[in-house]
């Protein structure tokens, strides 16, 4: 891992915006990513998660407009070359994604899939490559690494597929691992094994990871700091430990209040009132003031700034204390 | 895998059983070729001989198990017209078919393929609106009207190309490219279709994820999706090697089977049309039972139930 002072973060987003044919989906993303932490992004489906990531990269299809801009490592990736972004993308930056056994070429063996990041990125090619991709099939567990490198996709199940994204993802030794919902399409056995798989692998190669999921308890047991995202836009920005315990912006207090409780009585789970704006029919102030039960005149005069909560801990509510009295 | 191809040649069988027993029941049902080969005005005694000496004063269902048995035994029968055997006629017109429907085939997948993926890889764009109008109307103008326009242009204005009755190669020019036109425009329609199919999927996604150049995600991991629908058409093609050429033929006078079809139709001239039919279903059969193997070769998934089928 290259040394990177803490001030000068490995990845930085500052106003990243996107539009589908002129509906906006993402609304100005300001975000950070040190090297060698674990960074959270929830929030629910169509609230921007994936999107961010995929535009930061490059991956969103020609139609949508972006604008922004996204730094790694100070070097600008947004309208960089396509030569650039290759080498960035799989090489410093890998991302996987939620549904692994489509997310993977089905005519194609699993292991050339990984060969083939190996060659573009660390320029291996026959015996040295299959010995690699044999021994990255080892590192994240998949047994008989021998065998199955000649498998296809569809002879291996959901979990194996993860792994084998997983491996082509650490071929090109990232500095940044990108998680979109890597375990939503799991059962949940298989889903604690990918968590330790990539709790592990951070450990060992030092790399940081960005994990998108809506689930807060994932997010919770994963990553140092957690961002909150509603209709296209951060809410909440906290530590991990102080957004569970002192949520600030009421979007966040709703979601814990809607998640069940393992230990005390049973209880009925508060779910918010009403639904997520439609992109052409956005409020133009606070996206989430129409569903807020703390909202006040203030909250439609335009879309509130961040407020600090607590240290390194920001929501975007006009009214944070307040709103952070326990619910 | 020896159960599946078994399974697959008897269920050819039946379908040329099917279309035999179809085409004898049609010919049967629309005219005597007593009448049509020896003419209405003829003598009732020749008209009568000529019946007997073919059989066809048998009751249909006798004549119908007789000419199978006949099929059974190798012995397709002979033309009603000069007594010579069917089998003869009908190969001996198939170099001329050939010469036309095999360089159209090679067009079709030439042309029709490349603009299909060009298209889907620039979907919206001008290009693609430009390929698909181009599609549209290469299979929908019927092939007698491109035939004719080109005819026209080629033949009469230009005085470039003879426009029919001649089957060397400059004779063959025209009628290829109007087979051609057509089959182009059909598998580019259907190339840019299964293109933009596996364009959307999530593993393109993840090639370009992983740093692909977007040319080599369209080599290595779209193509080889695309391939497996666009082979289907393929081999629907290469079916109709045959029996696609029988309204251009006629069109462009060209001595082959397709004109050989529609003479013996006209003449019923059962033996004749009963040869080229069993031509035309041996070679769609054998195409389809090509397409199947090569889906297996294609398609890894698929590769698992074929074999499963074995067990």
């Amino acid at each position: 891992m290259s040394a990177r002072a803490p001030a000068s973060p490995l990845v930085r987003i500052r106003g990243l915006q996107v539009a589908f044919g002129g509906l906006p989906a993402l609304r100005g993303i300001d975000l950070d990513v040190t090297a060698g932490e674990s960074v959270g992004l929830v929030g629910e489906s169509g609230c921007g998660k994936s999107v961010t990531w995929l535009a930061a990269l490059g991956l969103l299809p020609g139609t949508a407009q972006v604008s922004g801009s996204v730094q790694l490592g100070g070097e600008e990736l947004l309208g960089a070359a396509p030569a650039a972004l290759d080498r960035v993308r799989g090489g410093r930056v890998a991302m996987i994604f939620q549904d692994p056994a489509s997310a993977l070429n089905p005519v194609q063996r699993v292991g050339r899939q990984v060969m083939e990041a190996l060659r573009l990125h660390r320029g291996m090619d026959g015996p040295a490559a299959r010995a690699e991709a044999r021994r990255l099939f080892d590192q994240v567990g998949i047994p008989d690494a021998a065998r199955r490198i000649d498998a296809y996709p569809h002879e291996m199940s959901g979990g194996q597929n993860q792994r084998v994204m997983i491996a082509m993802a650490l071929a090109g030794r990232p500095e940044l691992l990108v998680a979109d919902e890597p375990t939503t399409a799991l059962d949940a056995t298989i889903q604690a094994q990918i968590l330790d798989l990539l709790r592990r692998l951070q450990a060992e190669t030092g790399m940081a990871l960005v994990l998108i999921s809506h689930d807060l308890g994932v997010v919770a047991d994963m990553c140092d700091r957690v961002g909150v995202m509603y209709a296209g836009r951060i809410v909440e920005h906290a530590p991990a430990e102080a957004l569970f315990d002192r949520p600030a912006h009421p979007y966040t207090r709703g979601l814990l209040a809607a998640l069940p409780e393992m230990t005390g009585p049973r209880r009925r789970l508060d779910a918010i009132p009403g639904g997520v704006p439609e992109p052409w029919n956005m409020p133009p102030g606070c996206a989430f003031a129409p569903r807020c039960a703390h909202a006040a005149a203030a909250c439609a005069a335009g879309p509130p700034g961040f407020r600090q909560a607590g240290p390194g801990h920001q929501a975007a509510c006009v009214m944070p204390a307040r709103a952070a009295v326990p619910a | 895998m020896l159960r599946f191809l078994a399974l697959r040649l008897a269920r050819a069988g039946v379908t040329i059983v099917l279309v035999v027993t179809f085409a004898f029941v049609v010919l049967r049902l629309s005219g005597d070729p007593a009448l049509t080969i020896m003419s209405p005005d003829a003598p009732p005694a020749a008209l009568a001989a000529f019946r007997h000496e073919w059989g066809l004063d048998q009751p249909v269902w006798v004549q119908y198990l007789r000419y199978f048995g006949a099929i059974l035994h190798g012995e397709l029968g002979q033309s009603m017209r000069d007594g010579r055997p069917a089998m003869a006629l009908v190969i001996e017109r198939l170099p001329a078919t050939l010469m036309l429907t095999v360089p159209a085939l090679l067009l079709k997948i030439g042309l029709g393929v490349p603009a299909g993926i060009h298209a889907a890889l620039h979907r919206n764009s001008m290009t693609d609106r430009v390929v698909m109008a181009g599609a549209v109307a290469g299979f929908t103008v019927p092939s007698f009207v491109l035939g004719l326009l080109l005819v026209l242009v080629f033949a009469v204005h230009l005085g470039w190309l003879p426009s029919g009755g001649d089957d060397s190669w400059r004779g063959a020019i025209l009628p290829v490219v109007t087979l051609g036109l057509g089959g182009a425009g059909i598998l580019a329609r259907f190339t840019r279709s299964a293109m933009l199919e596996v364009l959307g999927q999530p593993y393109i996604r993840t090639a370009s994820a992983k740093g692909v150049p977007w040319r080599l995600v369209v080599r290595g991991h779209a193509l080889p999706n695309a391939a497996i629908p666009t082979v289907t058409v393929v081999g629907f093609m290469v079916g109709t090697l045959i029996a696609g050429a029988v309204v251009v033929e006629s069109v462009f006078s060209w001595p082959g089977v397709g004109r050989l079809l529609v003479v013996a139709v006209s003449n019923r001239d059962l033996a004749v049309v009963q040869c080229v039919l069993l031509l035309v279903a041996s070679t769609m059969v054998a195409a389809n039972l090509t397409v199947d193997l090569l889906y297996g070769l294609l398609d890894p998934r698929l590769r698992g139930q074929a074999t499963a089928g074995a067990h």
